[in-house]
């Protein structure tokens, strides 16, 4: 059907409405609730926030453009005296009730408030009146602060429809209505697995991650210690997003030279202890399967993995009857933090409490998993500091680092090596990926013809891939975003599932779109290109599986034995409790 | 004031009303008006075992019990009181008359006094036009209420507790 929109007229299909219609002929009308990710498979709709009116010919009033769909010979103007006129009143009555304080807002410069309001050209708030004010909630993950919520309604579709968490809704009502826990809860004491979804899609400030940088300047200023930091493999194809780069493009080299000038000790890579998780956990299903095809019934399969912590506290929450089904092999980032003050430590000198372990993580789950007291050993944590990507990024800035202006370099030896297998554990579908290479080549003793699982890949919420093991077919399953990854649970609790592994990352896409990362904003693009970005570096590493990096076969002859072994399960593996 | 009222026996019969909408999520607002008779209200125990019922998530059912103002989650007076704020009752004195009962009780509109004898609402309405200003307590009507005539229906009521 024909449309015309600010006098152009359009051919568009029937169901779509005039913001889709807008956007397709690169008219930008401006939103504040509304987002739609289709590659993620999120829509938060709610016509809620009113931003969006334009007029339509022969309509009396002024149509919310994301709510109304396009009829044939509809004349619409987005940009009319009158459109206009009350997209800035709604603007200036939603800022009568928020804090005055974008210069010291953690989320100034990337808040969709701000950039709307600046769009319209606010320069006054014309109406003054009561104002709401809420506690401040922080958790190990998250702040929240309310007083800056918008009701925009998007945490609570992430909260429960990507992830099926339930943690946060709609509560309350008129002026004192506010995105609650039940009974107003801490997020702490409610049903949130601190995955950050909400502070992934919040437009303003009201939900944030719990800031740790302080920390982190005042252990490289500590003379006494020294300070080790390991970034992810999601951290290095979302950082340059901060500083102007490409969406994807692999900054691996720039980030380790920014982390050595800030001052770490020694810049290692998460990526190491990836392969040594493959080690573990690859060793852990190899075991499982083995003794199910020896007719073993007691034995738990699908074999679920462990390195989410948000996955591991959902299940915890939410899932308690099937802890056994979880790996015991503890994520990457603890195998990391046990291998530095257990081995790395030891090697150069130091003893284990002076020895600072930062990581850098796409996440804020991240935070919480690196205080669970398990671990910890005698009070001291594996790994002491975790921040997010975006805090790397401040932390840079605050270092006067021109990022786009560094050189390359390379990460440290002896935690820093790794193959292609590693790299690809921030998509989803990477870990099962990299397992599969591994477990292959140890369960047939050949040598596999092509690593890449292309079976593997993709977006679909929840994947299953046979892969043939010399005869011996095995059944993968792969869920992204904690509401797929339930379809999977709750099939193995009926009985129904015949996989042998599940990964489940609890982010949709994977840590590519963690809590932590730089804000998408809406555009799912980014995440698809920082997922091929991963993909990319691991097509270009000369060793693509895990068990080939001589790092870890020296760390294995050295240190641990062989996977699984007492120490390996002394150091790189954990248990579970109902939460 | 007692609130340990929500008993196995009260739960059980919420998870009977569940059972009666066919744990349908659809009918909460359903369940919930059910589910309020119970005890006049909805303490956080009940919310929990509609949400289990329902399999919908606890945070959900508080967002609707928070929502709607015919719910609540404070315990009802053992002798409710309403206070009639439509139109006709209105403009002949209503508010005048709840502003004397709050002033006597000393609690506001959602309240409940401390002794757990009476608590106050507001409603538009009660049909009973013709009687206006119209207060109901426990269920009886008190028609063409003046101020002065407050404090002896209260007493009244606390004779009989």
């Amino acid at each position: 059907m024909k449309v015309t929109i600010d006098n152009r007229v359009l051919e568009v299909e029937k169901g779509v409405t005039i913001l889709d219609a807008a956007a397709q002929a690169g008219i930008k009308i401006p939103t504040l609730c509304h987002m739609h990710m289709h590659e993620l498979n999120y829509a938060n709709k709610p016509g809620a926030c009113r931003i969006c009116v334009v007029e339509v010919e022969g309509r009396r009033n002024l149509a919310p453009a994301c709510k109304t769909d396009c009829t044939e010979g509809m004349v619409v103007y987005t940009h009319t005296p009158r459109v206009l006129n009350a997209r800035r009143t709604v603007m200036e009555l939603l800022l009568s009730n928020h804090p005055d304080e974008c210069l010291t807002c953690v989320k100034s410069g990337r808040c969709d408030l701000q950039s709307v309001a600046i769009d319209l050209g606010i320069r006054k708030v014309s109406y003054q009146g009561a104002t709401t004010h809420f506690e401040m909630d922080k958790s190990a993950s998250i702040v929240r602060n309310m007083d800056k919520c918008i009701s925009c309604r998007r945490c609570e579709t992430a909260c429960n429809e990507i992830q099926g968490v339930g943690a946060l809704s709609a509560t309350n009502r008129g002026f004192g209505a506010i995105m609650g826990t039940a009974f107003e809860k801490p997020l702490t004491d409610s049903e949130c697995v601190n995955c950050g979804q909400c502070v992934a899609v919040c437009p303003t400030g009201a939900l944030s991650e719990n800031p740790h940088i302080d920390e982190v300047i005042a252990a490289l200023n500590d003379p006494t210690k020294t300070v080790v930091v390991q970034p992810a493999p999601a951290v290095r194809v979302a950082l340059g997003q901060e500083f102007g780069c490409e969406p994807g493009a692999n900054v691996a080299g720039k980030m380790a030279t920014a982390l050595r000038q800030i001052g770490f000790d020694h810049v290692f890579d998460t990526d190491f202890a990836a392969d040594l998780t493959i080690m573990e956990e690859g060793t852990e299903l190899l075991g499982r399967i083995e003794k199910a095809l020896k007719g073993d019934k007691s034995v738990k399969l699908p074999l679920m993995t462990s390195c989410c912590p948000a996955w591991v506290l959902y299940m915890e929450k939410h899932n308690p009857d099937l802890l056994a089904h979880l790996s015991s092999a503890r994520s990457p980032q603890q195998m990391f933090g046990a291998i530095a003050k257990n081995y790395f430590a030891k090697k150069i000198g130091v003893d284990r409490k002076d020895l600072i372990v930062v990581s850098v993580m796409p996440c804020v789950a991240k935070k919480y998993e690196c205080k669970r007291p398990e671990m910890s050993t005698n009070g001291d944590p594996d790994v002491n500091i975790s921040i997010t990507t975006r805090e790397l990024a401040r932390l840079i800035r605050q270092y006067n680092i021109d990022f786009a202006k560094l050189p390359e370099s390379e990460f440290d030896s002896p935690l820093g090596e790794s193959t292609g297998a590693a790299v690809i554990f921030g998509v989803t579908g990477g870990v099962i990926e990299a397992a599969a290479r591994t477990a292959y080549e140890v369960f047939t003793k050949k040598t596999l013809g092509s690593v890449d699982f292309q079976a593997i890949r993709g977006f679909d919420g929840v994947r299953v891939a046979t892969i043939d093991f010399n005869g011996t077919p095995i059944k993968l399953g792969i869920a992204h975003g904690l509401a797929n990854a339930q379809k999977l649970v709750d099939l193995v609790r009926e009985g129904k599932c015949d996989l042998h592994a599940i990964e489940v990352m609890a982010c949709p896409g994977g840590c590519i779109d963690g809590g932590g990362q730089p804000f998408h904003r809406g555009n799912g693009e980014i995440l698809a290109k920082r997922g091929a970005g991963l993909y990319a570096a691991d097509a270009d590493k000369k060793i693509r599986k895990s068990h080939e990096n001589p790092d870890i076969q020296k760390l294995y002859k050295e240190f641990l034995g062989t996977p699984c072994s007492e120490l390996s399960e002394q150091l790189l593996h954990t248990h579970y409790s109902k939460k | 004031m007692k609130q340990d009222n929500c008993t196995k026996e009260i739960l059980d019969k919420v998870r009977q009303i569940c059972a009666e909408h066919r744990n349908d999520s659809g009918e909460l607002i359903t369940v919930l008006h059910q589910a309020q008779h119970l005890l006049g209200y909805l303490p956080r125990e009940i919310q929990e075992v509609v949400a289990e019922c329902l399999r919908i998530p606890v945070a959900s059912v508080y967002g609707v019990v928070t929502f709607y103002s015919f719910f609540t989650m404070t315990p009802k007076g053992k002798f409710p009181i309403s206070v009639c704020m439509g139109t006709a009752c209105y403009v002949r004195g209503s508010e005048k008359i709840l502003n004397e009962i709050q002033r006597q009780l000393g609690i506001k509109v959602g309240e409940t006094t401390e002794d757990g004898l009476f608590s106050l609402d507001c409603l538009r309405c009660v049909g009973a036009c013709g009687l206006a200003p119209v207060v109901t307590i426990d269920g009886k009507v008190f028609g063409r209420l003046t101020t002065d005539k407050v404090a002896g229906i209260l007493d009244e009521y606390r004779k009989q507790a």
